[in-house]
């Protein structure tokens, strides 16, 4: 019995409203009411974009955001001083004048955590300037010239992997000596491995596309060719490679500032702040556990970044 | 057999580069171990004794014969002579594995049940919220860093709880905390890598065959998903004893253990360059056995791949 009825019922409801909207978009008149469903169609489709990024994700840049900008600006994010402190107020747990508490000369943690981040931060550049820079030149080398070379890079490449990446980074650092800038070239060094292997197979992948011969059929030399075609098709990959060892670099470097290789004392690094801190874990929690979760919490979102742009490929 | 020689052979260059390189960097540059250990002046060394002393440590003839001289004596076992300490390097490591061995064979065994157990809850656990924190918690781990790590284990169950105590503990005691420190940040690889082959084999067809057939979830489980989800975790093995290796020196370091990690953190900060190269080249040697027996035992346990193998 209801069958019957549904199927009028369902033309008269919702044929003429699409035949309207549709039509005269067909053939090139926009009225005005589809005029308007196009002008919201952007800002809807954005928003619609925006409800599909995951609340992690948009998490993750900000605590980046946030680390960035006390990097560049930190006056800005507190008005006291991360080398000289209140004697007096030495040893103080959290509270609101002390958001993370105060260390054993009375310097407000919180201040050297926000000043230590551009110590951290431009470390982890430079490792991984060093390891992209070298890596893709390796890898690029490697997969587009292939024979020899190919089979010489990709030895070297075994030997950086088999050598555990912290003894690798303490052998470079006994090179060159302790420093902040050191430290992060013997970080940057260990990641060269992983570069040069992800550039290469991308190299290699890209080389077999068909718009590639077909640049090479048409006159491209190698080096034109690297340039414009197989380059930036290869680089997404390459990309979110960078962003994960931003944040191995970020570990890495703490553990060389703990063990009192990187950045001498009183930069605040924030390796060097967990080591300082290490005297007080009976009384004093704060001064370990704070600039700890820091790490954590952007190791962590330079990660899920990664992660993300892995998944875009 | 050509793949097994093929095998070796790759092994063997990887290892003559390591050494190759490591002797170029640590010992043809500058910032030689002897000048600085002998050439301060409190020690009052005339510049003759010094070159005695040099003569002594087989430093003052040309590179390419220390070289020799070197490769010949890791050949034979012989690591040199540690410019701190004054003692053969093989009797400084020789002291020092006891220590070590069985914070790093306690800590990979821990790592390894820890992963199998993450990843198996996290495909099993009853509630999807608790399955989505067991699957995040190796993203946890691996950003963790693991000094920190040691120290906040110490905090909470040193001084908080008292579970464990800081000093006067035997040496059982003295390892529970160590052990987890290490094992924390090694679990995670492999609980992702096992959770991520958890997931395919379980979409597999033969899978769902054995489903139909009547199978329970826990024959499923045990006898068809399990053996074949834990093969692909065994090619990461070298990868994780890698990690064990550096975990150790930062484990020893904040835990304040004798073992090579000690020796090691010494070795830099002293620049006892024969001790560092010695330990480099050992890491590699386990890292490029552990790879070797990897590859030559994976095709005995995944038969397919030894047909692929002949096919090919």
């Amino acid at each position: 019995m209801s069958a019957p009825v549904d199927i009028p019922v369902r033309a008269d409801a919702a044929a003429p409203p699409v035949g309207i909207a549709v039509l005269p978009a067909l053939d090139g008149s926009v009225p005005s009411t589809a005029a308007a469903a196009a002008a919201a169609g952007p800002a809807a489709r954005a928003a619609r974009r925006l409800r599909s990024v995951p609340p992690g994700l948009v998490l993750a840049w900000l605590v980046i955001a946030v680390v960035i900008a006390w990097a560049l600006v930190p006056w800005l994010f507190t008005a006291q001083d991360p080398v000289s402190g209140v004697p007096a107020e030495k040893l103080q747990g959290p509270s609101l004048a002390h958001l993370f508490g105060t260390d054993a000369i009375g310097r407000d943690l919180f201040t050297r955590v926000v000043y230590g981040a551009v110590h951290s931060l431009s470390g982890a550049f430079v490792a991984v300037t060093v390891g992209l820079a070298g890596g893709t030149l390796l890898g690029v080398l490697a997969g587009s010239i292939g024979g020899v070379v190919d089979a010489v890079v990709m030895r070297l490449v075994d030997v950086l992997l088999a050598i555990p990446g912290l003894l690798l980074a303490l052998s470079i650092i006994i090179l060159l000596g302790f420093g902040t800038v050191n430290a992060a070239i013997a970080v940057g060094v260990g990641s060269i491995a992983a570069f040069a292997r992800v550039s290469r197979s991308e190299v290699v992948r890209v080389r077999q596309a068909d718009f590639v011969e077909a640049a090479f059929g048409s006159g491209g030399r190698l080096s034109a060719v690297l340039v414009r075609h197989v380059l930036p098709n290869s680089l997404t990959a390459v990309i979110g490679l960078a962003a994960l060892q931003f944040g191995a670099a970020i570990l890495a470097i703490s553990t060389l500032g703990f063990l009192g290789y990187g950045a001498p004392p009183p930069t605040p690094e924030w390796g060097l702040l967990i080591a300082e801190g290490r005297n007080y874990v009976a009384t004093s929690w704060w001064l370990t556990v704070l600039p700890g979760l820091v790490v954590v919490a952007v190791v962590l979102s330079a990660n899920r970044i990664s992660q993300s742009l892995g998944r875009t490929r | 057999m050509a793949y097994l020689a093929r095998r070796t052979g790759q092994a063997l260059i990887v290892l003559a580069i390591a050494f190759t390189a490591t002797f170029v960097m640590l010992q043809a540059l500058p910032g030689d171990a002897i000048l600085i250990r002998f050439e301060s002046p409190e020690l009052g060394l005339s510049p003759e004794q010094i070159a005695d002393i040099r003569a002594a440590y087989g430093a003052d003839v040309p590179p390419l014969q220390q070289y020799l001289h070197t490769l010949i004596g890791f050949l034979q076992g012989d690591f040199g002579t540690s410019v701190q300490y004054g003692t053969p390097v093989r009797e400084l490591i020789g002291s020092a594995l006891p220590d070590t061995l069985p914070l790093a064979g306690l800590g990979f065994l821990v790592a390894v049940v820890l992963a199998v157990a993450l990843a198996f809850l996290s495909t099993l656990a009853p509630f999807g919220w608790l399955r989505r924190v067991l699957r995040a918690l190796p993203s946890v781990f691996v950003s963790v860093p693991v000094f920190w790590l040691g120290i906040v284990l110490i905090q909470v169950f040193s001084f908080q709880l008292r579970l464990v105590p800081v000093i006067g503990a035997d040496p059982v005691q003295a390892l529970i905390l160590p052990v987890l420190t290490l094992a924390i940040p090694i679990s995670a690889p492999l609980a992702q890598i096992l959770a991520r082959s958890i997931d395919e084999v379980q979409l597999s067809p033969f899978v769902a065959v054995v489903r139909a057939k009547g199978a329970g979830p826990a024959r499923v489980l045990w006898r068809d998903v399990a053996r074949n989800a834990l093969l692909p975790a065994i090619t990461i093995a070298g990868v994780l004893i890698g990690e064990l290796i550096g975990g150790a020196v930062v484990t020893e370091t904040v835990f304040g253990r004798a073992g090579i990690g000690r020796i090691t953190e010494q070795a830099v900060a002293n620049q006892d360059v024969a001790v560092l190269q010695a330990i480099v080249i050992l890491a590699a040697l386990v890292f490029v056995l552990v790879n070797l027996a990897v590859d030559l035992v994976y095709p005995i346990l995944d038969p397919r791949l030894k047909r692929k193998a002949v096919a090919a």
